[in-house]
């Protein structure tokens, strides 16, 4: 039976979550590469967006949805074949098709959160190839044994809207993409610095209405846990804002922006997977330590792992969502509205550990294997003349900036 | 005629304008230039990581003005911009062989 109200929520959720790919993620990364690459970013998300939604459409979804087997779906709802308008999705009180589009935008994201690591420097080819195997090899199994009814599911791993799922996948995967690639032909010293940190802000912002859809979207239903899920999405973004300018005013003597809205987004992944069980006071401590966790982990990445990450997707997502991921069985009893584990911190801890472990190592494997045939197929870099001219003429044609009429 | 060349810290450009107009000075060209001198740029940080930026943002003016008033000129320019720090920029003369104006084909003192 379909619930109007449920299902003009999902709708509206599925709308904001696609608009943090498209535009916002796209904005916020362009912002922070140099001029002359602002549109290659710009098309990478976007062609992401494409690929992705058309591979789920023709097997994605019915091997992370269809089917309860422990490790993948079956073909049953492949080319979603299965679907009609009359079709609710079981268990809930929505139409099949809005499920199917909800999920979709999720499968969107993620793999275009990836190109963070890879910008600048990157075949457009090699984004394509890489993009689609690891929707296919990385996102959809591991949605499906979260989310899907596999095995994470059945061991009892809270992950409520994709903290594991979405951040640490597509965070670990950034590191081993960026490993194989190799750094920018100035990296570390000669990197000249983000272009446009409006831009920047613009992105975070639109990620963070967006992020609304993400989390309350993920309780899929227009309920008090929708409601719940949107207060501490916010109130952890608002904390984490403020934890990383704090540090950035202490270390360096000026808050910046794009500091303080690099900690929106750790307080958003940090929060992601904890949406469902933490209440207000849970998610302003959490979005604290996201802050400052991430503001760590985006150091240590660039200077003792020196791996160019380019645009810090390890630091501030996977960080982030493995963060909350963890704490969620200690912050669940914090303050009011939360949701205790029936399993104990203890045993929840443990459900929590294994899921996030289980996790980057099997996207840390695929990405690997993945990024390593793209190397001999299609090519992962383009040549230094064409990283030096920008990968907006070199790749695609075009220039950002005409500033000469 | 000489050419004055100016280069100066882009936040004093109305004060250089008000005052060269104080005395009487008609017109002059700007374009934003980058550059460093002794100063050697500065750096950046984002998130956590320095960025050395090497070339700074200035004005570059361009003023063509009679022999008679050149050295006027060169002072009003160097009391507007000069704060005593670091990166208040340089003024340069250079002789200027011939001007035109396009308009009416006047040539020399006529057409500045």
């Amino acid at each position: 039976m379909i619930d109007t109200g449920n299902t003009a929520w999902m709708i509206s959720a599925t709308a904001l979550v696609l608009l943090m790919t498209l535009p916002a993620l796209g904005l916020f990364y362009g912002g922070l590469v140099q001029a002359k690459n602002i549109l290659s970013v710009l098309v990478q998300c976007f062609a992401v967006a494409c690929v992705a939604s058309l591979l789920w459409f023709v097997a994605g979804y019915s091997l992370a949805f269809s089917g309860n087997g422990p490790w993948i779906g079956d073909t049953g709802a492949l080319l979603l074949r299965h679907i009609s308008r009359a079709a609710v999705h079981p268990g809930l009180a929505i139409p099949e098709s809005v499920f199917v589009m909800f999920q979709m935008t999720f499968a969107v994201i993620t793999p275009a959160l990836i190109v963070g690591a890879y910008v600048e420097r990157i075949r457009f080819g090699a984004v394509l190839l890489i993009s689609g195997l690891w929707l296919l090899l990385v996102y959809v199994p591991v949605a499906h044994w979260v989310w899907g009814g596999g095995w994470l599911a059945a061991r009892g791993t809270i992950d409520f809207a994709g903290g594991i799922v979405v951040h640490v996948t597509a965070g670990v995967s950034a590191l081993v993409v960026a490993s194989l690639l190799g750094p920018r032909h100035e990296f570390p010293h000669g990197i000249r610095p983000p272009h446009a940190p409006w831009m920047v802000m613009v992105g975070a912002s639109l990620l963070w209405v967006g992020w609304f859809g993400f989390n309350a979207g993920s309780a899929l239903a227009a309920g008090g846990d929708a409601g719940m899920a949107m207060l501490v999405t916010h109130l952890s973004a608002a904390s984490a804002t403020v934890a990383w300018m704090a540090i950035e005013w202490i270390r360096f003597g000026k808050p910046s922006l794009v500091g303080a809205v690099t900690g929106t987004i750790a307080g958003l992944a940090a929060i992601t997977p904890a949406a469902g069980v933490v209440g207000p006071l849970a998610a302003v401590i959490l979005g604290a330590i996201a802050g400052g966790v991430c503001f760590t982990a985006v150091l240590l990445v660039k200077r003792v792992i020196q791996v160019d990450d380019a645009l810090d997707v390890l630091g501030v997502h996977g960080v982030g969502g493995a963060l909350g991921t963890l704490l969620l069985p200690f912050l669940a009893a914090v303050g009011a509205g939360g949701v205790v584990s029936p399993h104990g911190v203890a045993g929840q801890f443990t459900a929590q550990l294994i899921g996030v472990v289980s996790v980057a190592l099997w996207s840390a494997a695929a990405t690997f294997v993945i990024t390593k045939l793209a190397a001999v197929t299609v090519g992962l870099r383009i040549d230094h003349d064409g990283e030096t001219i920008g990968l907006d003429f070199a790749a695609h044609g075009e220039t950002g900036y005409h500033v000469m009429r | 005629m000489k050419l004055i060349i100016a280069i100066i810290q882009p936040h004093r450009l109305d004060a250089v304008r008000e005052a060269l107009t104080g005395i009487g000075i008609q017109g002059m060209t700007v374009g934003e230039v980058r550059g460093y001198g002794r100063q050697r740029g500065h750096t950046e940080i984002y998130r956590g990581a320095e960025y050395t930026i090497a070339f700074l943002p200035k004005l570059r003016l361009e003023i063509a003005v009679p022999d008679s008033r050149a050295d006027d000129v060169i002072d009003v320019i160097t009391r507007s911009t000069r704060t005593g720090k670091i990166g208040d920029g340089k003024i340069f003369m250079l002789d200027l062989e011939q001007s035109l104006r396009v308009r009416t084909g006047e040539t020399g003192d006529e057409a500045l």
